[in-house]
């Protein structure tokens, strides 16, 4: 049960702790009287410092010694109940861990009610309910920004979430999959599939021309041929497949980088892209206002 | 106070150490029963007493438009100040408002001593309060001493229990009060009607009725005596021409009972009495004839009563009165004594109040109605977006302080050809954010790609409200990678 990496710390803490505390008590004890000559009966207690300068005996007040005591006697019954003496756990049987799982469920039960009415509603209308776009908002700001961006307009290997353009589908089911279970992406290494140095630069020209983007036309032409290794996933049009999360490459949207060098590097070495499942982090229903949010931003063009 | 250092060392320290008693370093409290005084300076007393009450029990109840005038509503982590709404950022004030206090305590204690404990400590105020509802009850001092010694009775029970009801009606008024900062104390005092109170809401009306209770009741000079740190330290703050409650030993002395029609330049005596009602009615017990003591809290009650004596006697007033150090040694009159108040150590703290003062009053009023926080995105550092754009991308957090809602206009200057673009803002570039809410706007930068070389380069962000015309700048960096 416990965490601590040697036996010695347990028993280490869990002295100084006893001792601190029957420290205090026989401080208290050995402080109460001082033998002192006073030799006037004056309530001085005897001290004289600098010829002269005697100290009054000002007693402190009874309460307060009382309260000491009651420190002393709180704090031994402070061990018993919490896990304060090395290993052992304490009465109470509390834990962070269950202290935070504690919070937790608190929290959750306090914003089940909002999650329940906005659970009930289709994505189509949450998008428009400007309460749950709110939450929404706050979700991803806190959670998703930090790889797709505030604006979800995405990064180099993180997709733009705003352009229509999905790798696995842009429905709010496909959306909603993607955030619960996360994706990973994975295109192997074609190299050796495509052939040669120049048959990988010829195949890189004739990708470029899907989009019309700037290329060399005869190593297009020559490409083209070769390009059967990727139609595979990539499909003969090169308009991608979404059941396997192949790119579409017609649209001059690029993931992992433009131009040719940026692709040659792919089909050389493949990539693996992922994204991470979502679901130990939020409840269902707030993956469904999330879902709502992110379906909305390439869907609600009446926003603001 | 009580000192525990090796005896044998204290003993050498003594010429003659023979013989030894053992002195106990605690001792039970005695009880004080402070006789209720009247005169010039219980009057301020309850003066104040009145003010900072009225103040305190009649704010929470003060409507502004459709809330509560002082509301710290914890949390939302909003605080509402008449037409003042704060956010935790403005910290500052706190920490001026508390340097004002300090300084106000320094100056009130180098003119007149420990006014602050006299006269308007919550401690001294609701002692006060709490006396006067004993005294109702069960009489003055030795009505009260005689009702202690006597053994338990029908009547001594109705008195104690009357005594006790009223008191902590009181003290749960206050505590009631004191969460009414905090809540809304209309809601509140529904809540207390429907016995529907918040388990916190309760909790803290119980703390703080029953410290109340317990500080006024029972603590009351101990308090003072062994607790507050201001009692203890403000003696550094006295000098020889701070006035203090004094007693005038020249005068008084030698002290002694005389009938009242006796003729004193017969008798060796002064003008003391010796009649200790300058101790029966002191609320920490102690005897102002042995000087200025540190449980004194400059109450003046000793001088009120030395007075009303005093023109019984049909002697001259002030044989206890509030004097100086250098007034008593050189026999100053009261106009000499008055001027030295303004000595440079007074002046000094008086200036600095007045500038600190001036600045707070001056910050607030120039405070803007909106804070902003630029946020540059981490994750994101630089892209490339339609166009030939390079974009960088921001999440400018805009705090509204007004209870309306504010359209702000976003800009950004520092680079050329410098394009701001959001797809929340509207065609002017403005956004919309809902009264006292903090809202995120995310904010893209763009450049022409190439037109920079890589590196960071400052941008400057300027927002403006467009209802009040207020701007508010903010710099950040826009990253041109390599």
């Amino acid at each position: 049960m416990s965490d601590f990496t040697s036996s010695f710390w347990p028993i280490f803490i869990t002295v100084i702790s006893l001792a601190g505390v029957f420290g205090c008590a026989l401080l208290l004890w050995v402080t109460s009287k001082i033998k002192a000559s006073s030799p006037n009966g004056d309530n001085t207690n005897g001290h004289v410092w600098d010829e002269n300068l005697r100290e009054m005996n000002n007693p402190l007040p009874r309460w307060w010694v009382w309260m000491f005591i009651i420190t002393i006697v709180f704090s031994l019954f402070y061990f018993l109940a919490y896990p304060a003496l090395g290993g052992y756990t304490g009465k109470l049987g509390w834990s962070q861990v269950g202290q935070y799982e504690q919070e937790m469920a608190a929290a959750n039960a306090k914003v089940a009610p909002i999650y329940a009415k906005f659970a009930a509603m289709p994505i189509e209308e949450l998008a428009t309910n400007k309460e749950a776009q709110a939450i929404g908002e706050r979700l991803f700001m806190n959670n998703c920004a930090l790889c797709h961006g505030s604006d979800a307009h995405g990064s180099k290997g993180f997709p733009n979430l705003t352009d229509n353009d999905w790798i696995h589908g842009g429905s709010a089911e496909k959306i909603n999959e993607t955030i619960t279970h996360g994706r990973i992406g994975m295109m192997p290494p074609m190299a050796a599939a495509v052939g040669n140095e120049e048959d990988v630069k010829n195949v890189a020209n004739y990708v470029l021309s899907l989009s019309s983007s700037k290329h060399d036309t005869a190593r297009a032409a020559l490409g083209k041929e070769k390009f059967a290794a990727c139609a595979a996933c990539h499909g003969a049009d090169g308009t991608g497949n979404q059941a396997v999360g192949a790119l579409n490459l017609t649209d001059n949207i690029w993931l992992h980088g433009a131009g040719e060098e940026a692709i040659i590097k792919r089909i050389n070495l493949g990539v693996t892209n992922q994204m991470p499942a979502q679901s130990a982090k939020f409840s269902p229903e707030q993956i469904h206002v999330l879902t709502a949010y992110v379906w909305s931003l390439s869907n609600n063009a009446s926003q603001q | 106070m009580s000192n525990t250092k090796d005896p044998k060392a204290s003993t050498s320290a003594l010429n003659a150490p023979s013989e030894t008693t053992v002195i106990n370093l605690y001792a039970a409290a005695e009880k004080i029963y402070p006789r209720s005084t009247f005169g010039f300076f219980t009057k301020w007393r309850w003066v104040m007493i009145w003010l900072t009450q009225i103040v305190f029990y009649g704010i929470p109840w003060i409507e502004w438009g459709s809330r509560q005038a002082l509301l710290f509503d914890l949390e939302a982590k909003r605080f509402y100040i008449f037409n003042l709404v704060l956010y935790p950022q403005d910290l500052i004030y706190l920490t001026a408002i508390l340097i004002i206090s300090a300084l106000s305590l320094f100056l009130f204690t180098a003119i007149a001593g420990r006014l602050w404990c006299g006269y308007t400590c919550p401690q001294t105020v609701y002692t006060e309060i709490f006396l006067w509802i004993e005294a109702k009850i069960e009489g003055d001092r030795a009505a009260r001493m005689k009702l202690d010694g006597m053994g338990m009775s029908g009547k001594k029970l109705v008195k104690k229990g009357t005594k006790h009801f009223v008191w902590i009606a009181f003290a749960l008024w206050t505590g009631f009060t004191f969460v009414g900062y905090f809540t809304p104390i209309r809601e509140l005092s529904t809540s207390v009607m429907n016995m529907s109170l918040g388990p916190w809401e309760t909790f803290w009306i119980g703390f703080y009725g029953f410290a109340t209770y317990g500080n006024a009741g029972f603590m009351r000079e101990q308090v003072c005596k062994y607790m507050c740190p201001y009692a203890r330290f403000q003696s550094a703050m006295f000098d020889d021409d701070t006035l203090i409650v004094t007693y005038d030993e020249a005068r008084g002395e030698p002290r002694g009972s005389r009938s009242r029609k006796a003729d004193l330049t017969n008798q060796n005596l002064g003008s003391c009495i010796d009649c200790s009602m300058c101790v029966q009615v002191c609320p920490t017990g102690i005897d102002i004839r042995k000087g200025l003591q540190y449980e004194c809290i400059g109450c003046g009650a000793c001088a009120d009563v030395c007075d009303t004596v005093m023109d019984k006697m049909g002697y001259a007033r002030g044989l206890v009165k509030y004097s100086t150090q250098t007034a008593m040694t050189n026999g100053w009159s009261h106009a000499q004594m008055l001027k030295r108040i303004l000595r440079p150590r007074v002046m000094i703290y008086a200036t600095v109040l007045v500038l600190l003062v001036v600045t707070l009053l001056t910050s607030l009023w120039l405070r803007s109605p909106f804070k902003v926080d630029v946020i540059r995105d981490r994750g994101v550092m630089a892209r490339l977006a339609e166009g030939g754009m390079l974009e960088n991308v921001y999440r400018l957090q805009i705090m509204n302080a007004t209870e309306s809602t504010q359209h702000y206009q976003l800009n950004a200057t520092g680079l050329d050809q410098l394009v701001i673009q959001s797809d929340v803002l509207d065609i002017n570039h403005t956004v919309a954010v809902n009264p006292a809410e903090s809202r995120g706007v995310p904010v893209r930068l763009q450049i022409p790609d190439g037109s920079m070389k890589s590196g960071s380069h400052t941008v400057t962000f300027e927002i403006k409200a467009t209802e009040s015309d207020d701007v508010v700048t903010e710099k950040s960096i826009f990253l041109v990678p390599r």
